[in-house]
């Protein structure tokens, strides 16, 4: 399957943040959205998630205008993985992720025994089945992360996609949950992240979209798209790049 | 469903029988139990209980229909508040807090005024609390803030207070020695003049809005997540508010046209069946039902049989909110984002 943007127009009613964008993301592959803030990531992310209807322009699924879709049919095939909150309910962590069910059941359907089922199995997948009936709200921030990305898991979707899924996280759950993006990917599903660390594109995703003043400024494999000169265009500021002599892997440091 | 809804849900019903009991057996004429129970029994086998006419009289044309509207006011404004509280993302709200009860008080003042018959104020109620809501919410939306549940706490209170002058502008203008004193008395709260005609007219909207979020109960889990985070996960949140709102204020609507302003319940009891059940609205609407009518019926017991004179009801369950409000405006601060 693929999800795609042509010529997108993207915003708000009042004011434009990206023009003649195209995007393409392909399930079993990790795309990262990257770009100084205000650059349009997040717009860009919330057109493609179908939140934000494009002022121009189409997203397509598999070529069939994603505006065509029901809401529910659409919360079937994209998942959205938002920054980490804290909700205003104490629900417990099973119910959370139960609520990523919600398109698969009737308006006034309860949760069936597959439901159940399914979410448990997002639950053990990330390893955080124990916390299934504590409260969301008492949990860590990076046990948050891993349960939002098991709600989304348990929406059965194509796509995953996520806002900034690395930035409220430590040193440690930052890996963890990079390490879970590339296994959503080895699972079949395609992946779209935004991230303010290019070391985290690097490590988790095959291809780099880089955005700015709404424009793309530079697509392709992260390992000939992401270099010193690109980034340095791309965030106005001067850039690093350190080499690991043992494994080759490459990293950039800001300043 | 590992953690039961069990215990929580059988310690509503206790409070709920608890309620029944005492409403029906204490008051200026005493009645036993065992009266109650004969006289319940025979009611539903047809027959003839075996007891003092004036004891039947009390039970069956005096508290019974009393009783019923307590029941119905307290779950109407129970449910109100649950959902007000889920669909606004905040703790805080209730019907009174939105102005759906004060929406609802000058429908049915107007309503009153033109003397017009009980199901009219209803509608006129109904009316009333619908365009408050909508007004507050809509307000609320407009205006771009850091805090947007503040914005619409504080909209809430504005068109409140003006609602409140247009319920004095109808005082003002009515009858002093027929309308005011009703209409006075009857925004006070008060369940003291409920007959048996008032009952169908209330349990018809009551129960209608009940059902329809009760049967949205599931749904009302996404639709307390962000907007953007619920029409993700397949909520059409649009269409959904539009009924939830609706059948909220319905309920409210039809308590506050029987009933008056009895303030403060839609936002206690919530609290209280959240404290048993926990979040998850799947047991926190059935429970919050339950336990609103038996709150309801302890403080309505409490309104006829403390004093010498009947004390209006919405200014016992204001004594009863007021404290509970700042308590929770106070532990809130620590975990509010």
């Amino acid at each position: 399957m693929i999800l795609s943007g042509h010529g997108l127009t993207i915003g708000y009613a009042d004011h434009t943040v990206g023009r003649d964008l195209d995007v393409a993301l392909s399930t079993g592959e990790v795309l990262a959205l990257l770009g100084p803030n205000g650059g349009g990531k997040t717009t860009l992310l919330k057109t493609m998630l179908g939140l934000l209807t494009p002022k121009a322009g189409d997203v397509r699924l598999d070529g069939k205008p994603l505006g065509e879709l029901s809401i529910r049919e659409r919360a079937r095939v994209v998942a959205y993985v938002p920054q980490v909150h804290v909700g205003t309910f104490a629900f417990s962590v099973e119910t959370v992720v139960l609520m990523g069910r919600t398109a698969h059941g009737g308006l006034f359907s309860q949760p069936s025994a597959r439901d159940r089922a399914v979410s448990h199995a997002a639950l053990e997948r990330f390893g955080i089945a124990h916390l299934a009936q504590r409260p969301y709200t008492m949990i860590s921030g990076g046990e948050r992360q891993l349960v939002l990305l098991a709600r989304a898991l348990a929406q059965e979707p194509q796509f995953v996609v996520l806002d900034e899924p690395t930035a409220s996280l430590d040193f440690g759950n930052q890996g963890k949950v990079l390490a879970e993006i590339g296994a959503l990917a080895k699972s079949g599903h395609g992946v779209l992240f935004t991230t303010h660390d290019p070391n985290h594109a690097l490590r988790a995703a095959d291809r780099a979209y880089l955005l700015r003043d709404g424009t793309r400024i530079a697509e392709g494999p992260v390992g000939s798209v992401l270099n010193r000169a690109q980034l340095e265009t791309l965030y106005r500021a001067p850039v690093e790049r350190l080499v690991d002599t043992a494994t080759g892997a490459v990293a950039f440091l800001p300043g | 469903m590992t953690r039961s809804a069990l215990p929580g849900l059988a310690i509503a019903t206790g409070v709920l029988i608890a309620g029944l009991l005492l409403a029906f057996t204490v008051g200026r004429y005493p009645v036993s139990l065992g009266d109650l129970a004969s006289v319940l029994l025979a009611k539903l086998g047809g027959g003839r209980a075996d007891v003092a006419p004036a004891v039947e009289s009390v039970i069956l044309q005096v508290r019974g229909p009393r009783v019923l509207a307590a029941v119905l006011v307290g779950s109407a404004l129970a449910v109100a508040g649950t959902a007000f509280q889920g669909l606004f993302r905040n703790p805080l709200v209730s019907p009174d807090i939105l102005g759906a009860s004060s929406g609802a008080a000058l429908g049915a003042v107007i309503g009153i005024f033109f003397s017009l018959g009980i199901v009219a104020i209803q509608g006129f109620a109904f009316i009333g609390g619908l365009v408050a809501v909508g007004a507050v919410y809509a307000i609320g939306s407009a205006v771009r803030a850091r805090d947007p549940i503040l914005v619409l706490v504080l909209t809430g209170v504005v068109v409140g207070a003006l609602l409140g002058a247009g319920v004095g502008l109808v005082k003002y203008l009515a009858d002093p020695y027929n309308q005011l004193p009703a209409m006075t008395f009857w925004l006070l709260g008060s369940l003291s003049a409920t007959g048996t005609a008032d009952l169908l007219p209330l349990f018809g909207p009551v129960a209608l809005g009940t059902v329809v979020l009760i049967a949205l109960r599931w749904r009302m889990n996404a639709m307390s997540l962000p907007e953007e985070e619920a029409r993700a996960l397949g909520v059409a949140t649009g269409p959904l508010r539009i009924v939830i709102v609706a059948a909220a204020t319905l309920t409210t609507s039809a308590s506050v046209a029987t009933a008056g302003i009895i303030g403060w319940v839609g936002l206690v009891v919530p609290h209280l069946a959240r404290s048993l059940v926990g979040p998850d609205f799947a047991r926190l609407l059935p429970t919050a039902a339950i336990l609103g009518g038996g709150y309801l019926l302890l403080i309505d017991t409490l309104a006829r049989t403390m004093a010498e004179v009947e004390i209006p009801l919405g200014i016992l369950t204001a004594v009863v909110g007021t404290p509970f409000f700042i308590w929770l405006l106070a532990s809130m601060q620590r975990n509010w984002s």
